[in-house]
C-alpha cells in the first residue's frame, strides 16, 4: 500500500477520528496531535489493514482508546491538583448564565458528561453512526447503547431545561 | 399537525429508540426556521450536533516512508559489505589451494586412465556449470515477473 492509497483510504473517516478525539480532550491542538497518532498508528500496520473488514471502526476505537489513555495520565500527573480546584460546579453554572452563544453552552454541558457518555453522544448524534457500528467501536451491547444514549440524552435535556427563560431567545 | 410527530420522535429519541432516519428528521425540522414555540428550547442541542460535524482537522499527516527507507538501505548496505567481506575470503581461499595442489597434479601413464580421469573432471565441471545456468534461469524469470508488475 503506498502513501496515496493510504490517504484515499482514511480520508473519509479521517474528521470524524479529529472530531472524536476533540470531544474528548477539549483542545484543538490535543485532538490534531491525536489524529495524527492514530492515523501514523495506522500507517505502521498498512501491511495488516486488509486483514479488518471495518477500518474505520478499527480507526475509532484507536482513538477512543488513546484519548482515554491521555486523559487518564493527564489526571494521575499534577493536572489533577489544578483541575481539582477548579471542579466546583458553580462557577460553571454561572458562567453557563453568561454565555451568550447557545450552542457553546450546549458543548459545556456535554463535557460535563462522564467520557463514555460523551464518546456515545459524538458516535451517533454527532457522526450518526448505526448502533451495530458503535457496538463495535466501544465493545458494548446495542442495548447497552441504547439505554446509555437515552441517559446522556435526557441529562441534556435537564442541564438545558435547568436554565430558566433558556429557549425564548 | 406537524409537530405532533417531531413530538413523537422526540419522545422515542430520548428513549434511545429512534432509528438514524428519524434522527436526521429532528435535525432537519430544528434547522428549519419555523419550529414550534414549545419545542424551540431542543434547538440549540440538535443545531449543536449538525454544527459540530462540520469541522474538520486541518494538518497534514507525516506519513514516515523516510525512515523505512533509510531502514531498507542500510540493511542492503550491510548486505553489500558482507558481500565484499566474503567474496575476498572467497577468492583468496581459493587462490591458495593451487600452490599446494601444484605439486601434486597427477600425471597419468596409461592413457585410458588419463581419458577417464579427464572425462570425470568434465564431468564434475559440465555439472557444476548447469548449476550455474539453473539460478541464472532463476533469476531471469524473477526479472520478467518483476517487468510484469511494475510496467516502466
Amino acid at each position: 500500500m503506498n502513501q496515496n492509497v493510504f490517504i484515499e483510504l482514511i480520508n473519509p473517516f479521517k474528521d470524524k477520528v479529529f472530531r472524536l478525539a476533540k470531544r474528548l480532550l477539549t483542545s484543538t491542538e490535543e485532538a490534531e496531535d491525536a489524529t495524527q497518532e492514530v492515523m501514523v498508528k495506522l500507517w505502521n500496520k498498512k501491511e495488516n489493514l486488509s486483514d479488518y473488514n471495518n477500518v474505520e471502526a478499527v480507526a475509532m476505537t484507536m482513538t477512543k482508546n488513546y484519548c482515554l489513555d491521555q486523559l487518564k495520565s493527564k489526571r494521575a500527573g499534577n493536572l489533577k491538583i489544578v483541575h481539582n480546584n477548579y471542579t466546583d460546579r458553580e462557577p460553571l453554572l454561572d458562567k453557563k448564565l453568561e454565555d451568550s452563544n447557545s450552542l457553546e453552552w450546549v458543548e459545556k454541558i456535554i463535557n460535563q458528561l462522564p467520557e463514555q457518555l460523551q464518546i456515545l453522544i459524538q458516535l451517533r448524534d454527532v457522526e450518526q453512526y448505526e448502533f451495530e457500528e458503535i457496538a463495535k467501536i466501544v465493545n458494548m451491547n446495542e442495548t447497552a447503547i441504547r439505554v446509555a444514549l437515552s441517559r446522556a440524552r435526557k441529562k441534556i435535556r435537564e442541564s438545558m431545561l435547568n436554565t430558566h427563560g433558556y429557549g425564548i431567545q | 399537525m406537524e409537530f405532533n410527530k417531531i413530538e413523537d420522535i422526540l419522545e422515542k429519541y430520548f428513549q434511545g429508540e429512534t432509528t438514524i432516519a428519524e434522527e436526521k428528521e429532528l435535525k432537519e425540522y430544528f434547522s428549519s426556521p419555523n419550529v414550534a414555540q414549545h419545542l424551540e428550547q431542543y434547538k440549540p442541542m440538535f443545531g449543536y450536533f449538525s454544527q459540530v460535524k462540520e469541522q474538520k482537522s486541518t494538518q497534514e499527516i507525516p506519513l514516515q516512508t523516510k525512515k523505512r527507507n533509510v531502514a531498507w538501505l542500510s540493511i542492503a548496505a550491510s548486505a553489500v559489505v558482507l558481500l565484499g567481506i566474503g567474496s575476498y575470503f572467497y577468492v583468496s581461499e581459493k587462490n591458495t589451494p593451487p600452490v599446494v595442489a601444484q605439486s601434486e597434479l597427477g600425471t597419468y601413464d596409461n592413457p585410458e586412465e588419463a581419458l577417464a580421469a579427464t572425462q570425470k573432471a568434465l564431468a564434475l565441471l559440465s555439472s557444476n556449470v548447469n548449476v550455474g545456468i539453473e539460478s541464472v534461469q532463476y533469476i531471469k524469470e524473477y526479472e520478467e515477473s518483476k517487468n510484469k508488475i511494475f510496467k516502466q
